[in-house]
């Protein structure tokens, strides 16, 4: 009936004492959790930076078709003869580039860490607190991810873009926004970004440390501002297009 | 006394404390004429801590800091849980920060005095004067006491005291100061100087050639029994308040480790004195499984008062300050609400007997805040007293701003536990028994903030230093595993789970708990007579003889079994029952928190008999049925005069 | 009042654990959820079964033992600890699915009772100060301002009870690990081993499988003692400065 005695001696290891750590802790920088977070909100915060200057790029479109294609001609020649062509789009795409793949990253790899963390799940589980901007972080970003790769194949190359690569890059913009599906996915996209960064700019503040009491509000105010201004800025594109104000 | 009671065993005195020197002097004098341990030596020897309370966690980390190889033990899953991590009020130390003068020797003389003079002088001192060494140590790990503005420690003043020297932290000084020593403890199991063993029970005490060499426990979760060696073995398993079932005590607590090493030779110290708490929230049902304390902070601005009448059912806001009697203000003017508990408490239950109690069953006083909200502000007083206020609101459902709170006394710590000398050794060599598991330092009755303070005095300076002495003698000779000391304790271990669970009666383990707590309150409570004494002797017995006959314990012995838990403890704390009673009965004084209603003043006051009770009743075990032997340690002042106690 | 209560229960770490019903009569108001519990486990024991293994111990919202997943929120609909949780807070006839802390961190021993011992690991990583016995100044040699140990005091509240883990989607430890590095961050006696702390204990935490922190704020909208998110910030500002400063943990 009883389990088999072990009996142990001073100075002894002992077979009642607990495990000790489970995995040895991962000392070094790159493995540590908040590195990683460190990792996604300074990419996330660049990658926000672009959208910026792209959503105002994106707004010479009201200036005509001649003013957008300047403006994207103007984006591959900034600074020749000095430099060689491209220079400026180039590193803002290898930046962009190492950024979401960092980015992409350290979500995935975050993402399989709370799997292991929670390996059965609750028969019945009630939120309290989060919002549905932070629950959908990751499949949001998913599909930011997937808008992306289709946005660059349909605008930046063409190839995916009913005009073809030929085109100017305004009348391409005309075509892709002049068709309901292809609008429908984009604002669909925009839509998952701006809830994104909803809840992305609370969550860099809080991750790069300078968020506090008396700051929380004032910053989630912020990131809801700002997603709705910025996601506002790039929906009044299709809107225009569809609608016939722009064509 | 009739001699079927207990038997006339030799007297018993400490031996440790010199006295040929001053008692200022005492401690660094024992530190010097006591035996030290040669560094290299340190990492040979093995120290069983059972406890992680205040007192085991101290001495836990502080002897595996300084090198000597440490296994701890105990029940629940973290050593942080331990029922230290409940104190609420503060602890006590002679800093004299506030200038207020206070100074070691008046810390000294007023808990030689509140403990009803029946503590000893020297242990008395030696806390006093560590006491400031405590702060500074806690301090320098981080705990978060109370600051002023300035940036300096503040403190109140608390259970009768006239200067203000307890430091506290918001109504959670014993949680941080536990954390504080849980923390220096985790950092001494990091470094591997430490061994632990979470949810492991103590179950019995290896003694081998009269020495305590080890101790048998059972893994809680496997329900493996194995007996652990050591060179030394330390006890700080905390108080037992748990005999009486409902107390302000964590469910846990519980008497077993000690009244098993008890059982095995070491002599159990004037286990009757138990200290009752005068505000706690009363009962609300049977199904009632603990007390919850209020911090006796609150007796600072909250006034104690019932009504005049008897039977007054009116709701306390319709009752007119005429006919209000605020009874403690009324009858100890210079102490007011401010009285030591065990006065505190008693004036409540002898309103209640009056009938003028308020709440559910009469059982209750008023403790009220209006008086003071009007004076400091409800702001003050919620940035205070908040917390306890939600609590108060939360438990009762009852809004303590717009009505007065309700307050009864609970069972809340005990001044017995394994005699112990100066040194803090039992009366078996090499069984050290420190916090409130020893019979401690309060005497007959413990002043508030106090217990925390001895818990740490043990834990970080006093034990550290004297178990040297001993241990100068050592490593000791192995014990091998099948030495029949081993054999034998781990077989009666197993005997006992076994018969628990062979039973099969028709009682729960917990039926037979509330049934003893209550007969244990009832006559050995806040106020004990011959007769009601002598009722519970007669009734004990029975309860015991029914347990073991008639109980019924759940589930299996290799998995975990919170119920067969229960059932040890409570086995032992029916024979411990029975030896309070007998303690109780045998002491016909009235001290402290042992009241006697034969021996009282005209006035209701206790009455104590220097004359005959100017001593420590240490008790030796006898089997079932044998009387206990009685060894009687006789205290002597020569600093603090002898004085009736007067609160007046 | 009348309960049904849907209670996992599961013998031991390596057995499938299941959702069982109980049904409960003549619960009182005043009782706490824990005193309902013990009312059930009585009448388990007479039956003959095994009554519902839960951790518990001071019953005063104070020790952190008595986690308990209650209707999917940690310690159940008050922000308080679960024995702090009184039966008023139900009604008649409510049903009740009461479940333990889910996380890797924190495997399942019996029922609701989870071993919680990757807290004190992480605390052994580094989550103290070191000062030796003996060795202190006078308690008054260094003044704290008031504003910070009133923060570090806040931070110190915590009571190690996994509400946060258990609430966390992502099964993290965050807020228990950043109130403890929020504690003894602000106070001048942590200064020392600051760097060295936040890192190594957030080593620790993730060797103990407990999830990253996304900042989703569930954790301090039920931690019992209301630790607030400011830890985080705290901690996540701490281990970035360390390992700007090169703070590798000696091993
Ligand atoms: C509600 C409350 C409030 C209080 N407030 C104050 C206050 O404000 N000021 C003050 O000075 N004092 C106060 N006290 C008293 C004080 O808290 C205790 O006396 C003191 O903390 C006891 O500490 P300890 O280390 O001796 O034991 P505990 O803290 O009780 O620790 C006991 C340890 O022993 C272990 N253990 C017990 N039995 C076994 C066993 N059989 N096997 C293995 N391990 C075992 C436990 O796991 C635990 O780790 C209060 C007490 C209560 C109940
Ligand atoms: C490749 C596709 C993307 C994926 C899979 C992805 C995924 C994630 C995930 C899982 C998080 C962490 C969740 C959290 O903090 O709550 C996150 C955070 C963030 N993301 Fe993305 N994201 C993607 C693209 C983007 C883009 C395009 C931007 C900006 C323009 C962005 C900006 C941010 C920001 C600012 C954060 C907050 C960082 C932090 O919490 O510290 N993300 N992302
Ligand atoms: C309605 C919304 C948008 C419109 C109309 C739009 C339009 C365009 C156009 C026309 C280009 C091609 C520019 C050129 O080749 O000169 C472009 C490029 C690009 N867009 Fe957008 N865009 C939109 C939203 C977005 C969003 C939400 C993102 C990111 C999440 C994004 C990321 C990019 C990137 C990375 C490029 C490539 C830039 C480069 O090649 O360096 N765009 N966009
Ligand atoms: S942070 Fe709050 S929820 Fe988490 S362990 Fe501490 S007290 Fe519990
Ligand atoms: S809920 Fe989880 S994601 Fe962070 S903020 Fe709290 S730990
Ligand atoms: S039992 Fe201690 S916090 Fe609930």
């Amino acid at each position: 009936m009883l389990v088999a005695t072990v009996t142990t001696q001073q100075a002894g290891q002992s077979a009642g004492a607990n495990p000790g750590p489970k995995r040895d802790p991962k000392t070094g920088r790159f493995g540590s959790s908040v590195f990683k977070k460190a990792v996604m909100a300074v990419t996330g915060i660049i990658m926000i930076l672009f959208l910026i200057a792209h959503m105002i790029g994106n707004l010479h479109v009201f200036q005509g078709a001649a003013s957008f294609n300047d403006y994207s001609e103007w984006l591959r020649q900034v600074g020749e003869p000095a430099l060689p062509p491209r220079t400026l789009l180039t590193v803002i795409e290898i930046v962009l580039l190492v950024s979401v793949l960092a980015h992409g990253w350290a979500a995935v790899s975050l993402w399989r860490q709370a799997k292991r963390a929670r390996p059965i799940a609750y028969q019945t589980k009630k939120r309290v607190q989060q919002s549905y901007a932070s629950r959908t972080m990751r499949w949001g970003g998913v599909i930011v991810g997937l808008f992306i790769i289709y946005h660059l194949l349909d605008l930046t190359f063409g190839v995916a873009n009913i005009d073809g690569p030929d085109a100017t890059p305004y009348d391409r913009l005309i075509a892709s926004m002049s068709n309901p599906v292809v609008v429908f996915f984009y604002v669909l996209s925009l839509l998952a970004l701006g809830f994104h960064l909803r809840h992305g700019v609370w969550s860099a503040t809080q991750t790069l440390g300078q968020s506090n009491k008396r700051r929380e509000r004032a910053v989630n105010v912020f990131a809801t501002a700002f997603a709705v201004v910025l996601i506002g800025g790039y929906l009044v594109i299709p809107f225009v297009v569809l609608t016939g104000i722009v064509a | 006394m009739a001699l079927e009671l207990f038997l006339e065993g030799d007297p018993i005195a400490d031996t440790k404390a010199p006295t040929d020197v001053p008692i200022g002097e005492r401690w660094s004098e024992r530190k010097f004429r006591g035996k030290l341990v040669n560094p290299a030596n340190r990492r040979k020897m093995t120290i069983i801590v059972v406890g992680t309370g205040l007192a085991g966690g101290a001495a836990a980390a502080t002897l595996a800091e300084a090198g000597y190889k440490v296994k701890s033990f105990w029940f629940q899953d973290s050593p942080r849980r331990a029922h230290s991590i409940a104190a609420q009020g503060g602890i006590n130390a002679a800093k004299n920060y506030r200038n207020d003068g206070d100074s070691v020797h008046r810390l000294f003389y007023d808990t030689v005095k509140g403990g009803d003079f029946r503590s000893r002088e020297d242990n008395v001192h030696r806390l006093a004067e560590i006491s400031t060494q405590i702060i500074d140590q806690c301090v320098a790990q981080g705990v978060p006491f109370a600051r002023e503005y300035g940036g300096l420690l503040d403190n109140r003043s608390f259970g009768g005291a006239q200067v203000s020297r307890t430091f506290y932290a918001r109504g959670q000084t014993g949680q941080q100061l536990l954390i504080g020593a849980y923390q220096a403890f985790e950092r001494q199991v990091a470094a591997g100087n430490i061994e632990t063993h979470s949810r492991t029970e103590m179950l019995d005490l290896v003694v081998v050639d009269g020495k305590a060499r080890g101790i048998v426990v059972r893994d809680l979760v496997t329900g493996e029994v194995t007996t652990h060696v050591a060179d030394v073995v330390v006890l700080g398993t905390g108080g037992y308040s748990n005999v009486y079932y409902l107390s302000t005590n964590a469910k846990g607590s519980n008497t077993t480790a000690i009244w098993r090493a008890h059982k095995r030779g070491a002599y159990f110290a004037n286990p009757c004195y138990t200290q009752i708490h005068p505000t706690c929230i009363p009962v609300s049902g049977d199904y009632q499984s603990k007390l919850t304390l209020m911090s006796e902070s609150l007796r600072n601005d909250g006034r104690v008062w019932v009504p005049k009448e008897r039977g007054d059912s009116r709701p306390p806001q319709d009752i007119p300050e005429d006919e209000r009697d605020y009874y403690l203000e009324r009858k100890y003017p210079a102490f007011g609400n401010l009285v030591p508990r065990d006065i505190a408490s008693r004036q409540a239950k002898n309103v209640c007997d009056e009938g003028r109690g308020v709440g559910p069953g009469g059982l209750g006083v008023y403790l009220d805040f209006a008086e003071a909200i009007e004076r400091l502000g409800r702001k003050a007083v919620e940035a205070k007293y908040g917390n306890l206020f939600d609590m108060y609101a939360r438990i009762t459902g009852e809004d303590p701003y717009s009505a007065p709170m309700r307050i009864y006394p609970a069972v809340h710590y005990t001044m017995g536990g394994l005699w112990v000398d100066y040194d803090l050794q039992s009366t078996i060599p090499g069984l050290f028994v420190i916090g409130e598991a020893n019979f401690s330092d309060h005497g007959a009755n413990r002043l508030g903030a106090s217990a925390l303070m001895q818990g740490l005095s043990d834990g970080y300076f006093v034990l550290p230093n004297t178990i040297t002495d001993y241990l100068s003698a050592g490593p000791f000779e192995k014990v091998p595993a099948d030495h029949p000391a081993i054999v034998e304790a781990e077989e009666g271990v197993k005997a006992q789970v076994e018969k628990f669970l062979s039973i099969n009666g028709t009682r729960t383990v917990a039926s037979f708990h509330r049934e003893l707590g209550r007969l244990v309150w009832d006559y050995c409570g806040m106020e004990r007579t011959a007769e009601g004494l002598r009722k519970a002797l007669d009734r004990i017995p029975e309860i015991r003889k029914e347990f073991w006959t008639n109980v019924k314990v759940a589930g299996d012995a290799h998995t975990f079994n919170q119920n067969l838990e229960h059932a040890a403890r409570v086995a032992d704390f029916i024979e411990l029952a029975e030896l309070m009673c007998i303690d109780a009965l045998h002491r016909e004084e009235s001290c402290g928190g042992h009241f006697r209603a034969e021996s009282q003043t005209p006035e209701g006051e206790a009455l104590r008999n220097d004359e005959e009770f100017a001593y420590v009743a240490a008790w030796g075990w006898t089997p079932e049925g044998e009387p206990p032997v009685l060894h009687r340690e006789a205290l002597e002042y020569e600093y603090v005069h002898l004085a009736q106690r007067s609160y007046k | 009042m009348q309960l049904t209560l849907r209670v996992w229960r599961q013998p031991s770490p390596q057995v499938k654990g299941k959702m069982a019903n109980y049904h409960l009569t003549d619960v009182s108001e005043d009782m706490s959820f824990l005193e309902m519990l013990d009312v059930l486990n009585e009448q388990l024991i007479l039956d003959g079964e095994d009554p519902i293994a839960f951790d518990h111990d001071c019953r005063e919202g104070i020790c952190g033992s008595c986690g308990l997943m209650i209707n999917g929120i940690a310690h159940g609909p008050e922000q308080t600890t679960t024995c702090q949780l009184h039966m008023r807070s139900f009604s008649d006839g409510d049903t009740i699915d009461i479940e333990p802390w889910r996380s890797g961190g924190f495997p399942v021993v019996k029922d609701l009772v989870v071993d919680r011992s990757a807290f004190d690991r992480i605390i052994s990583a580094g989550g103290f100060i070191s000062a030796p016995t003996g060795t202190a100044p006078d308690a008054h040699a260094t003044p704290v301002p008031k504003v910070d140990a009133d923060a570090a005091f806040d931070a110190a509240t915590c009571i190690g009870c996994g509400a946060c883990v258990a609430a966390c989607p992502n099964g993290s430890a965050m807020l228990f690990t950043a109130a403890k590095v929020t504690h003894l961050g602000l106070l001048p006696q942590g200064q020392p081993e600051r760097d060295s702390r936040v890192v190594r204990m957030i080593a620790q935490q993730d060797a103990e499988d407990f999830g990253g922190c996304t900042n989703i704020g569930e954790c301090s909208a039920v931690c019992p003692k209301g630790i607030s998110m400011e830890t985080i910030s705290r901690l996540n500002h701490d281990l970035l400065g360390a390992l700007r400063a090169g703070a590798v943990p000696a091993s």
